[in-house]
């Protein structure tokens, strides 16, 4: 067990306002991993900070080397996907110009994974040629899964994949993360909705302003008192 | 194929709810089928009618390339190039020098375009990246700045005296029935619309294409799958500025002078084209900029007492007017959303 992912001490700020004061975590290869916590707890703010888009400080490391002084362009190259808030999509464009885009980092044919796309979800390819932004948001967020895997990364950083939508397509969703983990993509799931997540996730890191409050496998936070109360509510 | 997906093919959609019109409405369709079939029924039974309907094609054709050129930068930066025109103007002196050094018109023709990428490339990276992020204003002062820059730069090289270059088409003429073509519109249209053919192919079928659409429309995401976003703003720089000199040379070609105010008239012709097709459209800038370009013509001949050319400018933005009254987003513009 190596950790593909290792966070330490991250700090992260919007101008003068700090967003993250030291977050430490670790991602193991193939595993799925959750960082639960409230509005404002940092949670997308540690995904930006993992993909750069952020000002950012502290040690992050992926594969073994450093992403210190990598620009945000340069991360997708290395392997890391990141579906933010608001899926990342381009509406203006075409389903398959979407998951071209996906694949941008990649060199040679992409048409094997487009067709495994098409097989897995036939709704895309039937209507390849409409825009991304005339889909319904779970179509929305499977089309950002789809893209997300067009690119074929080590790593998928996703972004309350939840936010919007219906239980049963909140579900499918998830199914659909599984499936990509199965696949040997490492995942590392922000979530709200603590539920589906710790069902779903073998390891959670609960986020409160800006730190670690807690972390553990997934089994053991669904007991632990506080979690329960907070986020699961019962 | 069913109809649907032919007309997604072609962009055209329905604007129900849930989807985001970008292409052509009905409407303005049905509007442009009216005017082909009037120009074509007018052409059929008057030679006259035909001749300067050809001929508008070919002024039309210019006004859109730099209309094209125009909406290129608008998507990419956010701003209109004041400076387009001058960058036009500018990049046929440089063929006019190429040509005294010796190269004949087609080689320093395509050294130009090529030249005009470069400095394009350039022009984004040293001036406007700079001040990009800072507000809207200050890139529109830049381009003003670059404006009066070019222009003092090429008085300054060459004078202001007109100069003349080769003619890139013989004087030949065709008749075809009774309607009487010069060599020179044919070439016109052929180069500016080809280069906007070979533009639009790039953008539609390439990879590179595809990622610089991606950079203007949604950057932030574009940076996630790992597209260099400046850089690409550049690149739409520099095809706007090649775009340009294709404008400018085929300016030249027809008014057979070069001169450091050449492109004005065609530089306002051009806003007014782009304006009319929606502002980021790219097909809405060159049909309207060809529009504007036959309407012109016409009204040259026909317009009883507003035939004086003296009112051209004037009727073209009247008409412009017009048009964004009924249809504040341009003929084929889309509702801005823009989320704050």
């Amino acid at each position: 067990m190596t950790a593909l992912l290792e966070l330490e001490d991250v700090v992260a700020s919007y101008g003068p306002v700090k967003a993250l004061h030291g977050v430490s975590l670790s991602v193991e290869e193939g595993s799925i991993v959750a960082v639960l916590g409230a509005n404002g707890a940092g949670k997308t703010t540690t995904l930006r900070a993992i993909s750069h888009t952020v000002r950012t400080g502290g040690r992050i490391s992926f594969a073994g080397r450093s992403l210190s002084g990598k620009s945000a362009e340069s991360i997708a190259a290395l392997g890391i996907a990141h579906v933010p808030e608001g899926r990342g999509l381009f509406p203006e464009l075409t389903i398959v110009d979407n998951l071209r885009l996906g694949a941008y980092v990649r060199r040679g044919s992409i048409k094997t994974d487009l067709d495994r796309v098409y097989e897995y979800f036939p709704w895309m390819g039937r209507r390849r040629h409409e825009l991304a932004g005339s889909l319904s948001g779970g179509e929305q967020q499977m089309l950002a899964l789809a893209k997300a895997f067009m690119q074929q990364p080590r790593l998928l950083l996703l972004d309350e994949p939840s936010l919007g939508l219906a239980p049963i397509i909140v579900s499918e969703i998830f199914g659909i993360v599984r499936e990509l983990n199965h696949e040997g993509m490492t995942v590392l799931v922000v979530e709200q909705n603590a539920h589906i997540a710790l069902q779903v996730a073998g390891m959670a890191y609960v986020l409160e302003v800006g730190t670690v409050a807690l972390h553990g496998p997934s089994e053991e936070l669904q007991r632990h008192e506080s979690v329960r109360r907070s986020y699961l509510g019962y | 194929m069913s109809v649907y997906e032919l007309f997604g093919r072609l962009g055209i959609r329905d604007t129900g709810a849930r989807r985001i019109s970008t292409g052509v409405s009905v409407p303005v369709l049905a509007l442009l089928l009216g005017a082909a079939i009037f120009l074509l029924i007018g052409s059929l039974s008057s030679d006259l009618f035909a001749e300067l309907t050809i001929k508008g094609i070919a002024q039309g054709s210019v006004y859109g390339s730099l209309a094209l050129a125009l909406v290129l930068i608008y998507r990419a930066t956010g701003v209109i190039n004041f400076a387009q025109g001058e960058m036009a103007m500018a990049t046929t002196y440089i063929a006019y020098e190429l040509m005294l050094w010796g190269l004949s018109y087609w080689a320093a023709f395509f050294a130009t375009l090529g030249i005009a990428f470069a400095l394009g490339v350039a022009t984004q990276q040293l001036v406007i990246r700079p001040v990009q992020h800072r507000s809207v204003v200050a890139v529109v002062i830049v381009t003003i700045g670059l404006f009066s820059l070019i222009d003092g730069i090429v008085i300054w090289i060459w004078n202001a005296d007109p100069k003349f270059m080769p003619a890139p088409f013989s004087g030949a003429v065709y008749t075809v029935g009774g309607v009487t073509v010069s060599r020179t519109d044919l070439g016109t249209i052929a180069v500016a619309l080809g280069s906007v053919l070979v533009l639009w192919l790039f953008f539609r079928f390439t990879k590179l294409g595809l990622a610089m659409r991606a950079s203007a429309l949604r950057p932030a995401a574009a940076r996630l799958v790992g597209v260099r976003v400046n850089w690409m703003l550049a690149l739409g720089w520099g095809f706007a500025a090649a775009l340009g000199a294709v404008a400018g040379l085929m300016t030249e070609a027809t008014v057979f002078t070069l001169s450091p105010s050449m492109m004005e008239p065609v530089l306002i012709y051009a806003f007014a084209a782009a304006v009319l097709g929606g502002l980021e459209s790219p097909v809405g800038a060159v049909v309207s900029g060809v529009a504007l370009g036959i309407f012109l013509n016409l009204l040259g001949q026909y317009g009883g007492y507003l035939k004086d050319s003296a009112l051209s400018l004037p009727i073209a933005f009247f008409v412009l007017l017009i048009v964004l009254l009924v249809k504040p987003t341009g003929l084929f513009g889309r509702a801005a959303v823009r989320k704050v």
